[in-house]
């Protein structure tokens, strides 16, 4: 089996490798959210490919990709609101498990490896938003994906938050899930990314381990040279 | 399910006496005939539900269907002397089509945009059925008087009409409950909520959407055969008018969309006023039911949109989250969780 | 010259419809336009309007064309006090109640009218124009009703664009209908811009219903068919484009025309209906002239 993560839009080619989990950064605007729209599906890009475990991806609808087992969350967090935070996830599950109650069960296994457990007969509305950003990764995750990937999950959260998150990538890492993680919070990615990718006004400027990536003059002329104000940004959602 | 739990054993029984011992009370042909619209418009809540309720599309064109219902069943019987109970049958499948055929391109369309357009379905199907001659258009058709039999759904005393009718309604809320509790329930209300992570997590959305319009339009049919067999006499006015689209949103959104039970209780609350409002007043006070109607419908969607039933299920979700963290409890918890949404609806 | 005259009759009262039909629009593209709400009352204001003017003329013996300068006011201080009393506290409510609510007030006041003033069909009385008929230009009749119906329901749109382009008040409708958040930092009142535009869009339909009186049957329904024209146009216009409006009205009094024309009068309705269907489902939300 071979992730194939192969996108020419923008010049942007790169790969993701099973078992992985590959960062992407960039300052606003570098059209981050537009490369996971193309992937997962919400967007049809006008040229290129997307390939995935060696099948071309590209123009399928979002439920097909996911389907296929790539899985993405959403940066403006959208839980389903009148539904409580059990039934959220098991509709992720449901596309594995057509029976409620083996849905239900993969449900709440998720739900104790995300730490929703005890809140988990909230309504969808009634979450703080570090839940709804776990909400986010755990209705993924009912759906199973061999790649899961996740947009600015970390984004708005407080240090320790972000450090229960980074906790929680490594969990589903370790359980054999490839992850592709678009984040602005560079002290969250850093230090879990196996390889980075990054992005600056749509195209690719590098490409490597963390290590190498700080060092890289582009990226810190067109990222870090941004302002170190930049890496926290509010979420009004 | 796989297994019933008793709790759906119990509702089934208590619906069963209910519908049995109510036609007791009086022996009015009134009081009998109110009943029978409670069971008629609680179908077509119960029907508008899986569209409006579960799936969040705002259907305010279910007269087309109803009247749909009505005219294929009537057709067939006068046309070729076919039973109604096959004319119900086909009305709602020829129904369930046509709404795939509006559901289909129509799937891009939410929140009052979709309302609108069922509005604009439900009026051209109106002006078409009105100047259509080979339906009779809008000098309506008489149904042949049959004799009292039940193979062709025609009776002089009412409680047949009333065994038909809450067997009917009977029969839409354990689908609706079935739908409720399986995938496909949650799918809908997965698509209310966002169709956007609907979409992210697996669920064809056009496709659900397709399957509660048919759904919904398949059981609004057969309350328009119903009514045709139970009236005798249908024409566009009775059939495909506007006004019947709105009452069935205010039928379920008065006792709780999203709910099972909700277009029950909001039919058992609002057909009783309408009845007794157009009985005592008379020609001069038509309209005064819609006034009500009007003014409670403003009230709930400002007080609690979720309708009469929201109060109920607030004190469920508050009840749910006493015994959270209590992880030997799960499985009965689940369990009684289960028993209480069936009694009350989902959501 | 060979021109059929029957199709160019068909043509210029579809026209001069069409006028009327744009001014109605234009109430509701500006209330969703600027307060993202679709109001389903809307037609339910434009029944209210032509009974405003048939009272004014049975009572006061006050022809329609004098009487909508008195309606005018009238209809925008009701309009601000359904959206103080009603609208107000929906703004930030799910769809559902939004929809429920508007819904809600449209049945009642049909049906308020409907028990106030029975289902009878009546007509204004014309102190001014009741002895003028038709008019023939080449043969082409129009009805001097009409005729002033729409250019009545120019002049008001125009006066409306006039209010919404140019004045200082208009500039903030329009600020706050393209980001609410940033005309509330900027200082503007909000609540006063949505009660302001509530009120104009009431008072441009109920300015159309007054118009109609003159020449159409006034009955409680009225309303409900025409909220359909108006969601007809301002789909096919694009909602919350005010020039949308006035180009779309045009087309569905055209539409209409040439539907009743080459089908039949009696589908005309089903003909705009299907057409905004077929709009709708092509281009949602955007309608045909929005990008």
């Amino acid at each position: 089996m071979r992730f194939g993560g192969l996108l020419a839009n923008h010049d942007v080619t790169f790969d993701i490798y099973p078992g992985e989990i590959l960062g992407l950064i960039g300052p606003n605007g570098a059209g981050k959210t537009t490369l996971f729209n193309c992937i997962s599906g919400f967007l049809r890009p006008t040229e290129g490919t997307v390939l995935f475990k060696g099948e071309n991806i590209t123009g399928l609808k979002p439920h097909e990709i996911c389907h296929r087992g790539l899985v993405r969350t959403f940066q403006i967090t959208q839980p389903l609101r009148d539904m409580t935070v059990l039934e959220n996830v098991m509709v992720g599950a449901f596309v594995r498990y057509p029976q409620t109650h083996q849905a239900r069960e993969k449900a709440m296994e998720i739900l104790r490896l995300t730490g929703l457990w005890s809140k988990r007969n909230r309504m969808g509305s009634e979450l703080t938003i570090p839940d709804r950003k776990r909400l986010e990764i755990a209705r993924a995750l009912g759906a199973e994906p061999e790649l899961l990937i996740l947009d600015e999950a970390m984004a708005g959260l407080t240090p320790t938050e972000v450090q229960e998150a980074v906790e929680l990538v490594k969990t589903i890492q370790a359980q054999g899930t490839t992850l592709f993680i678009i984040e602005h919070v560079m002290e969250a990615i850093m230090p879990i990314a196996d390889r980075i990718v990054v992005l600056d006004a749509g195209r690719l400027i590098a490409e490597g381990p963390p290590s190498e990536i700080v060092q890289d003059e582009r990226v810190i002329q067109a990222y870090l040279g941004e302002g170190r104000h930049a890496h926290r940004k509010e979420h009004s959602s | 399910m796989p297994k019933i739990s008793r709790k759906t054993v119990v509702t089934v029984l208590l619906y069963v006496g209910a519908v049995v011992i109510a036609p007791l009370f009086s022996k009015a042909p009134f009081y009998r005939h109110v009943l029978i619209m409670v069971g008629l418009y609680g179908l077509l809540g119960v029907a508008w539900n899986i569209m409006g309720g579960y799936t969040g599309l705002y259907s305010f064109g279910q007269s087309a269907f109803f009247g749909i219902g009505a005219y294929t069943s009537t057709m067939m019987l006068v046309k070729a002397g076919v039973s109604p109970w096959i004319g119900m049958l086909c009305g709602g499948i020829l129904a369930a089509i046509v709404a795939a055929g509006v559901a289909y391109p129509t799937s891009r369309l939410r929140g009052p945009y979709f309302t609108i357009a069922s509005q604009a379905f439900a009026r051209t199907f109106q002006i078409l059925m009105t100047n259509w001659d080979y339906v009779e258009g809008a000098i309506g058709i008489p149904l042949p008087l049959m004799p009292d039999t039940w193979r062709f759904m025609q009776f002089k005393d009412k409680i047949p009409y009333h065994i038909i009718i809450f067997g009917l309604l009977g029969i839409a809320i354990l689908v609706c409950y079935y739908i409720a509790n399986s995938r496909t329930g949650y799918y809908f209300r997965a698509i209310r909520d966002s169709e956007q992570v609907a979409s992210a997590l697996g669920i064809n959305t056009v496709r659900q959407r397709i399957i509660a319009a048919m759904l919904s339009a398949f059981f609004t049919a057969i309350a328009g055969t119903f009514y045709a067999q139970y009236v005798l006499y249908i024409d566009p006015e009775s059939v495909t008018h506007h006004a019947l689209s709105i009452e069935i949103v205010m039928v379920a959104a008065v006792g709780g969309a999203g709910t099972i039970w909700g277009p029950v209780l909001g039919a058992a609350i609002l057909m009783p006023i309408s009845q007794y409002a157009r009985a005592a007043l008379g020609g001069a006070g038509r309209g005064i039911d819609l006034i009500i109607y009007g003014v409670i419908i403003m009230v709930i969607a400002l007080v609690r949109p979720t309708g009469i039933l929201g109060f109920f299920q607030r004190e469920r979700t508050i009840e749910g989250e006493g015994g959270d963290d209590v992880d030997t409890t799960i499985t009965a918890g689940t369990g009684s969780d289960d028993a209480v949404r069936g009694a009350l609806g989902q959501s | 010259m060979l021109v059929n005259v029957g199709l160019v009759q068909a043509l210029m009262s579809g026209l001069l419809m069409g006028f009327v039909y744009s001014l109605i629009a234009l109430g509701l593209s500006l209330i969703y336009g600027v307060m993202d709400v679709v109001n389903f009352a809307h037609g339910e204001f434009l029944m209210l309007g032509m009974f405003l003017a048939y009272w004014f003329s049975v009572l006061f013996r006050l022809d329609p064309l004098i009487a909508i300068f008195i309606i005018i006011p009238v209809l925008f201080l009701v309009g601000v006090g359904i959206y103080k009393g009603l609208i107000k506290r929906i703004l930030n409510g799910t769809r559902i109640s939004q929809i429920l609510t508007t819904f809600g007030l449209s049945v009642f006041m049909a049906n308020m009218a409907m028990f106030l003033w029975t289902p009878n069909y009546r007509l204004a009385e014309r102190h001014l124009t009741s002895t003028t008929g038709d008019l023939s230009i080449f043969g082409v009749y129009l009805g001097v009703p009409e005729l002033i119906a729409s250019v009545g329901s120019i002049l008001v749109f125009a006066f409306a664009y006039y209010l919404i382009r140019f004045t200082r008040t208009g500039r903030a409708i329009q600020a706050t209908s393209i980001d609410s958040e940033g005309a509330r930092l900027v200082g503007i009142n909000i609540d006063n811009i949505y009660a302001i535009t509530f009120g104009l869009g009431i008072s441009c339909v109920g300015a159309a219903g007054v118009l109609l009186a003159t020449f159409y049957y006034i009955f409680p329904y009225v309303g409900t068919f025409f909220s359909m024209i108006a969601f007809a146009t301002v789909a096919l216009g694009g909602f919350g484009s005010v020039e949308g409006s006035f180009v779309a009205g045009i087309l569905i009094g055209i539409i209409e025309s040439l539907g009743g024309f080459f089908i039949s009068p009696a589908v005309k309705y089903a003909i705009v209906f299907m057409t905004y269907m077929v709009v709708i489902i092509l281009r949602p939300a955007t309608g045909l002239f929005g990008w």
